[in-house]
């Protein structure tokens, strides 16, 4: 549902659909709703077959990647000589992305319930939910699920751990989320090796993202073929999925529509599209890591995975930022690539001064500084961030910036020219 | 694809390895060195300064070198355009923060972000008019500097001391651009091999105080030689200008030392420069020690042993020569003859991470040499033994306290005023270390070759020759029929 408007008729309502209901949140409320029927069943069928039923349901990732769900727990030893983990990431931290939020906030169990299901699945005894550092809120609303779920003994010989991150963006990242849990500053990894070889403490381990998890209980339930039918578009691309609209839209919030939907129908028809007397300028569609669409690629662009990418951009996480036609785009995306220099883990030298020197160079050009060869410097630099890091906050830094000159050149060309009133942009 | 060995083309050269070798090991074996910063082959590889970037054919994008293990009929090109672009464009981020200081830098000269930009960097920047990072030079530990704003954050000396060491004191601290190595707060770099960082620092942000400024890298002699700190017997190279040794720096030898030598060995070179030297054979003569030539004196010496016989007794430094401690046995093969020596000994420091490498309690380069040879750790007998010997040789032994009714002979460096060595009949100087080359048996029986890094200072000679003259003089060589 539209949380925290009135559910939409053009949602389709899996995920959200008790967003705002607080009993819900409850052990009783929640099992009352045939809540951990899934988890129960789903314990006393084959591992494999757990599986098979999520390959067969098309489930990709949710946290940005997309990388089938299935396929990915597959990945895991067949032959199981060591501990297995899981991993949730509950880092939810991409601007612009709230889904995973809500989800914990208002259904705690679902989330619960998925873990166990896939730790079930990859044969892992533990699993540890990397929760955001500073969702306060969704925090306690998990401790008091976890315990009491635990004392209700659903998950068998699963254990099940919390782990509150401390606020770094990049222990989103699965291996530095890993590295973040073992109790170290939160690099991330080279891969490979990849998790499933050596992943938490060394150890085959599994990562999922919150969202991803907490449609595995629905799919348990009520069959791969059903979710499987949740597509409007690309067979590729099942399911429902939740989009976080902000910005300038007049209903912001947590839509949960099927794959394939139109982003001009959410932004439009859900989100009341911009405030009176504004058009829309632009759109990011999946968090601030992707690059942006112009207005006519907004209103021609399918959401799914394919989709997404069909318009020059990424599905991502689902987070989409709406900018109407009063926002200032070099503005936005210095912001955007000083959010990055700011979480930038130090560690590659092209994310770690290339993401400084690039919000130095937005940062002048909006202060009316800028030089004529500021945009293909900042083209060229964009070029050297991307693809050479261990992991992708450099490209995600470049994205925004590369497609940004590319499609509102004519903004930061204003600046250069001195058409446009400086704007000292505090850090 | 033979047993055990994989074959790949680096460059257009074919070579063959061994499985599991990361392609930056490949590449020297090819002759191709892949420039890099974080990559050291005695630490845990990072990944993080991406400078290593080369093309493999079928790779979708750039693969660091040292991270990427070589497979059969991989094809590597490190001079292809991308991979050339992707390192300069390391190499101009490395810059923007990177002061020009040079010219009063320590590592300038053997600096490897010197090094690179002179090879494949830009004359000019494009960062321009922003200011670069500033953070203040911080004192680590007793003799190593962190100077932040020359600092690439390559975290050599963070991997180091976690995972070598095993004294994890050093972090990345900060993020993003802010980013600078950190120290515990509690703690300072004083692990008895922390000196390493300085050498594994790739450029002039980690430095020891006591080379701070001493010398330009390339006014710097440098000779392979072994370590005398302890019996470890690690590889060194000492560093002279203008013939003083002014730094010892390790050399690498996998099986001994790898790249590694602990601080006491790093400090343990300036007695090789001191002044107050014995330069002239010295004979005793109406009672006192005179200055004579070396024929002279060598002729005393063998005047004096062929005058005695009976019981010779030889106390020598386990620091001598191995090649000096057999001529010295073989020059009195005639006596009935006692060799010891006398070890001091400290605490044992071990490398965590390295195994069978630690700063040995003896501390010694050569008693096992000497032990192959027959002299004895029994010293308190020989010392014992000294008094009624008709000879005594001492070599190299200043501070032994020696008392005969024989003829004292005594090899040396240096002679106190109040050195029991004063009674000798002779006196006769000798090189040490650093101003001759010869062979120590390290503690595991490796007889390892060091170089003469300096001339010996006025008439002084190396030990075996000096004992080898003698030798020779007693006992000519057979004709040869």
């Amino acid at each position: 549902m539209g949380f925290p408007h009135k559910s939409h008729p053009k949602e389709t309502v899996v995920l959200s659909q008790y967003f705002g209901d607080a009993d819900a949140r409850t052990y009783k409320g929640w099992t009352k709703r045939g809540g951990y029927e899934a988890l129960a069943q789903a314990l006393k069928t084959d591992p494999v077959a757990v599986t098979d039923i999520v390959k067969e349901s098309g489930l990709r990732g949710r946290g940005g990647a997309g990388f089938p769900t299935g396929l990915k727990w597959s990945f895991m030893p067949k032959e199981k000589k060591r501990p297995h983990y899981l991993c949730v990431n509950a880092d939810e931290s991409e601007p612009g992305t709230f889904k995973d939020r809500e989800i914990m906030r208002w259904t705690p169990h679902a989330l619960l319930e998925g873990t166990a299901i896939a730790a079930h699945a990859i044969r892992a005894e533990v699993a540890y939910i990397y929760i955001r550092g500073e969702f306060t809120e969704p925090w306690t609303i998990m401790e008091r699920a976890l315990g009491d779920a635990n004392a209700a003994g659903v998950f068998g010989d699963i254990t099940i751990h919390l782990h509150r991150g401390a606020g770094a963006y990049i222990c989103g990242e699965e291996t530095a989320l890993m590295n973040s849990i073992e109790g170290k500053r939160g690099n991330p990894r080279i891969k490979p090796p990849f998790p499933a070889a050596s992943g938490l403490f060394g150890l085959p381990t599994t990562i999922n993202n919150v969202e991803t998890l907490a449609a595995v209980p629905h799919i348990m339930k009520r069959g791969a073929a059903w979710y499987k039918g949740l597509s409007l578009s690309n067979p590729k691309s099942t399911g429902t999925k939740l989009f976080s609209v902000c910005g300038h839209v007049q209903r912001p919030g947590n839509y949960e529509v099927t794959m394939g939907f139109p982003l001009k129908d959410l932004l439009y028809d859900m989100c009341g599209g911009p405030p009176a007397g504004r058009t829309l300028k632009a759109c990011i569609p999946g968090g601030s890591s992707v690059p942006i669409l112009t207005r006519e690629e907004t209103e021609a662009c399918l959401l799914d995975y394919e989709g997404v990418v069909e318009k020059g951009s990424m599905l991502g996480s689902g987070g989409v930022i709406v900018f109407d036609d009063s926002a200032d785009m070099v503005y936005q995306i210095m912001r955007l690539a000083r959010f990055y220099a700011h979480e930038s883990c130090a560690q590659c030298t092209q994310c770690r001064e290339g993401t400084a020197w690039t919000t130095k160079i937005l940062e002048r050009i909006l202060a009316g500084q800028g030089k004529t060869k500021d945009l293909d410097l900042l083209l060229d630099l964009s070029e050297n961030m991307t693809g050479k890091t261990i992991c992708v906050l450099s490209d995600s830094c470049a994205a925004p910036v590369v497609s940004g000159i590319k499609k509102f050149k004519g903004e930061f060309e204003a600046y250069l020219a001195g058409k446009r009133q400086p704007v000292i942009a505090h850090g | 694809m033979a047993d055990g060995v994989i074959t790949l083309t680096i460059d257009g050269a074919p070579v063959s390895v061994p499985p599991g070798t990361l392609v930056i090991e490949a590449a020297k074996q090819a002759g191709v060195l892949v420039p890099h910063y974080c990559y050291h082959p005695g630490l845990p590889v990072a990944g993080v300064c991406r400078m290593c970037l080369v093309e493999i054919e079928k790779a979708p994008k750039l693969q660091i070198a040292c991270a990427t293990t070589v497979t059969e009929g991989m094809v590597v090109k490190t001079q292809t355009a991308p991979a050339k672009d992707a390192r300069q464009g390391v190499l101009e981020l490395l810059l923007i923060n990177h002061p020009l200081d040079c010219p009063i830098c320590d590592q300038a000269g053997e600096c490897e972000l010197q090094d690179f930009v002179f090879q494949e960097g830009q004359a000019s920047t494009r960062y321009a008019e922003f200011a670069k990072r500033f953070n203040p030079v911080e004192e680590f530990g007793p003799d190593v500097l962190y100077v932040p704003n020359r600092c690439i954050l390559c975290t050599r000396c963070v991997r180091f001391m976690e995972d070598v060491a095993r004294e994890p004191v050093l972090n990345v601290s900060e993020r993003g651009d802010r980013a600078f190595i950190g120290i515990h707060p509690e703690a300072r770099l004083d692990h008895p091999w922390a000196g390493n960082v300085v050498d594994l620092c790739p450029v002039g942000s980690l430095l020891s105080k006591d080379f701070l400024h001493k010398a330009r890298a390339w006014e710097l002699d440098k000779t392979a030689s072994i370590c005398t700190g302890c019996s470890q017997g690690c590889n060194i190279s000492l560093d002279t200008r203008d013939e003083v040794v002014v730094r010892v720096r390790p050399r690498p030898n996998l099986d001994v030392n790898r790249y590694f030598i602990c601080d006491h060995g790093r400090m343990h070179y300036r007695w090789m420069n001191r002044g107050d030297r014995i330069e002239a054979p010295l004979i005793r003569r109406d009672g006192e020690l005179q200055a004579v030539d070396w024929d002279e004196a060598l002729d005393r010496v063998v005047g004096i042993l062929r005058g005695a016989s009976g019981k010779a007794v030889a106390l020598v430094s386990p620091g001598a020569s191995s090649e000096a401690l057999a001529a010295a046995k073989r020059l009195l093969s005639g006596f009935t003859w006692t060799g010891a020596f006398q070890v001091v000994m400290g605490e044992e420091a071990p490398l965590a991470g390295v195994p069978n490498l630690a700063l040995r309690a003896e501390r010694a380069p050569n008693a096992k040499g000497a032990e192959q040879l027959g002299y004895t750790r029994d010293y308190a007998p020989a010392l014992a033994a000294a008094k009624t010997a008709a000879v005594v040789l001492v070599l190299d032994d200043p501070d032994c306290a020696v008392e005969t009714d024989g003829a004292l002979i005594y090899l040396g460096t240096v002679l106190g005023d109040d050195a029991p060595c004063r009674e000798a009949e002779v006196v006769l100087p000798i090189a040490n270390v650093a101003e001759e080359e010869g062979t120590f048996v390290n503690r595991d029986g490796r007889e390892q070759r060091y170089s003469q890094a300096k001339p010996a200072p006025g008439m002084a000679q190396p030990a075996a020759w000096v004992l080898g003259q003698l030798a020779q003089a007693m006992a000519p060589p057979a004709e040869v029929s």
